[in-house]
């Protein structure tokens, strides 16, 4: 490393604002004076990443105030589910957190097999596991391209857009989508996966190092991204810990905390990953911890594929007719799986009562799904607990004494997607 | 005895599939939650959710319910009898799901009920990150969490009315302009 920047270390005691956490509100020897502006950021501005506003207070090009209105993007996501058989609930997830789809299709699958107490076949495992690890390196990238294209760096936006290519068209080989798959089924796979996928996914796997070295020659070395980045935005572990910030954002502020290694879901304990930590907190660890993370999911997602190329010819999804819906062929031969069909499709599959939360480590973090169930075929209430949404809870902690300029990196670095935010 | 009768106001526990759920009353939960975050160890508040029972259990359901074994077809339900679910104390449930960041991640949740305009003391004071939860499960459940520094609403316009996840507030019930009766 050849950085002439002088890095802060991260401050002592906490910087959390007294009166309300997430409102950083003007000190009292600025308040009221003339030399203050309040400026609108947002709601619609291209580097909000979906439509935040922020109100900022200035003072010169110092940021001496802020608070985050969200909102905008609210669906009711959990109202609609509510009224819907969890055969068709399964789509909401996905769009909640339109870039990290696959990981929120996964904890809703995950909650409503626990209650069910529905084993899945174990190439169902492998394969969502691939996924999610491919779509976590997606999330990343568009986290890279668009974080440096709003600090100047305009061409790692091409780079990065060519790779998650590559991605999307993976997903479009195995579940016919870009986005929004719909692959994950209660119960497995939607469908086998396809012939030439696993030569398609391994040309990639080898593709992905070599792309991440070209990241790293065009901004670790590049003196503006290090100083727009470095000591920019800290947030301190135990601040972090108190905001209860989960995934990227705290590993970069030191605390050495994956879902994937401390609470394995699917069959996370029999790969070999590495959790990367930074000590700093501040934006350019944020990003060294995402940079990172596509290596290890390059590296997992390698392990999936060796699993899954002996896997030939197992079971993709649970052998349950009263959840899973029958093999298409047999509608036309068995009168039974037509039945089954007809009553899963209309009716929905019944659910124990009970309430679950399970949680996954999506691209943002801890995210998690709370059901309750009456043992009716409709959620009775489900609750997503999102990552961005407790992420942008830290924008005032990180804003001390931050420039206008570092309002972007910081926001920017926090990686919040509104959808999951507002749902 | 276990390890969650020290928690004040601790009234039932009961242990689920995923985490321990222990009960509390209301109006202890900001002492309770001081007691998991200092004594238990759990660091990190990763949720607040309000549930809202009204009509639980008004209609019977049956039909069939699948267990890892297979199906149970003596069940009850699996014959076409109706069931009741168990009943709820209270209207609302508030449940505060807590971890540890330790090995093995510990987790509780915290739950109390509450009726409809009952107040719950607020917990920003024990974890910041409960200021924006608490605000949510205001506008969306209209759930009063009493000192709290900012009670607004943060998903819903400022003059929005009612609390949308409510099971009394109908899906699609909002005004929607540019109608034919307009």
């Amino acid at each position: 490393m050849t950085s002439t920047v002088e890095r802060s270390q991260t401050y002592d005691g906490t910087r959390i604002p007294p009166r309300v956490p997430t409102i950083l509100d003007v000190p009292d020897e600025l308040r009221g004076s003339e030399d203050v502006f309040r400026i609108n950021f947002g709601p619609n501005h291209p580097s909000t990443h979906g439509v935040l506003r922020l109100i900022v207070d200035l003072h010169g090009e110092e940021v001496v105030g802020l608070a985050a209105v969200i909102g905008y993007l609210h669906t009711g996501f959990e109202k609609t589910m509510e009224a819907k058989t969890y055969w068709k609930c399964v789509t909401y997830p996905e769009r909640i957190d339109y870039v990290g789809y696959q990981n929120n299709e996964l904890v809703f699958s995950l909650a409503v097999e626990e209650l069910l107490e529905l084993e899945v076949p174990t190439k169902a495992k492998w394969m969502r596991m691939l996924l999610c690890e491919l779509n976590r390196i997606h999330s990343h990238l568009v986290f890279l391209g668009t974080s440096a294209l709003e600090l100047g760096a305009i061409s790692m936006f091409w780079y990065c857009f060519r790779e998650r290519e590559t991605i999307l068209d993976l997903f479009e080989l195995v579940t016919g989508q870009r986005m929004h798959t719909r692959y994950f089924q209660i119960g497995g796979l939607a469908e086998d996966i396809p012939p030439g996928f696993y030569p398609e996914c391994r040309k990639f796997v080898e593709w992905m190092p070599h792309a991440l070295d070209d990241y790293l020659a065009l901004l670790d070395r590049n003196q503006i991204w290090l100083e727009r980045t470095k000591g920019i935005g800290t947030l301190s572990a135990e601040d972090a810990v108190a905001l209860g910030q989960t995934g990227p954002n705290l590993r970069a502020s030191g605390v050495d905390w994956d879902l994937r290694r401390d609470q394995p879901y699917l069959h996370y304990d029999q790969v070999d990953f590495r959790v990367p930590v930074y000590p700093n907190g501040d934006v350019y660890d944020r990003y060294r911890v995402r940079m990172d993370e596509m290596a290890e999911s390059t590296k997992i997602v390698r392990q999936c594929l060796d699993r899954l190329e002996r896997m030939e010819g197992m079971p993709w999804i649970a052998d349950d007719r009263k959840v899973v819906l029958p093999p298409r062929e047999e509608l036309h031969t068995s009168m039974e799986s037509l039945i089954h069909h007809f009553k899963i499709v209309t009716e929905g599959f019944r659910v124990p009562e009970g309430e679950i939360y399970t949680a996954v480590e999506s691209p943002r973090g801890e995210s998690g799904c709370y059901l309750v169930s009456d043992g009716g075929p409709k959620p009775w209430r489900i609750h997503f607990r999102s990552p961005s949404f407790v992420a942008l809870e830290a924008t005032a902690t990180c804003m001390h004494r931050a420039l206008v300029a570092d309002l972007i990196a910081i926001v920017g670095s926090l990686d919040s997607v509104m959808g999951d935010t507002d749902r | 005895m276990s390890k969650w009768d020290a928690l004040p106001g601790y009234l039932s526990e009961r242990d689920g599939g995923d985490m321990p759920t222990v009960t509390v009353e209301a109006s202890r939960i900001r002492e309770a939650c001081e007691h998991a975050r200092d004594e238990l160890g759990f660091a990190m508040c990763v949720d607040v959710v309000a549930t809202d029972y009204l009509g639980w259990g008004g209609k019977g359901v049956s039909g069939y319910i699948g267990t890892a074994s297979g199906r149970d077809l003596m069940h009850p339900m699996t014959q076409g009898l109706q069931t009741l679910p168990e009943l709820k104390p209270r209207r609302f449930a508030i449940s505060y799901h807590l971890l540890a960041l330790q090995p093995g991640a510990p987790r509780v949740r915290l739950q109390c009920w509450v009726d409809e305009d009952e107040p719950v003391p607020s917990v920003v004071s024990v974890w910041p990150t409960c200021d924006w939860h608490e605000r949510e499960q205001y506008d969306l459940m209209g759930i009063r969490f009493e000192g709290h520094p900012n009670l607004t609403r943060i998903l819903m316009t400022d003059d929005w009315e009612g609390h949308p996840l409510r099971k009394d507030y109908p899906l699609g019930g909002e005004p929607v302009r540019f109608t034919d009766e307009e």
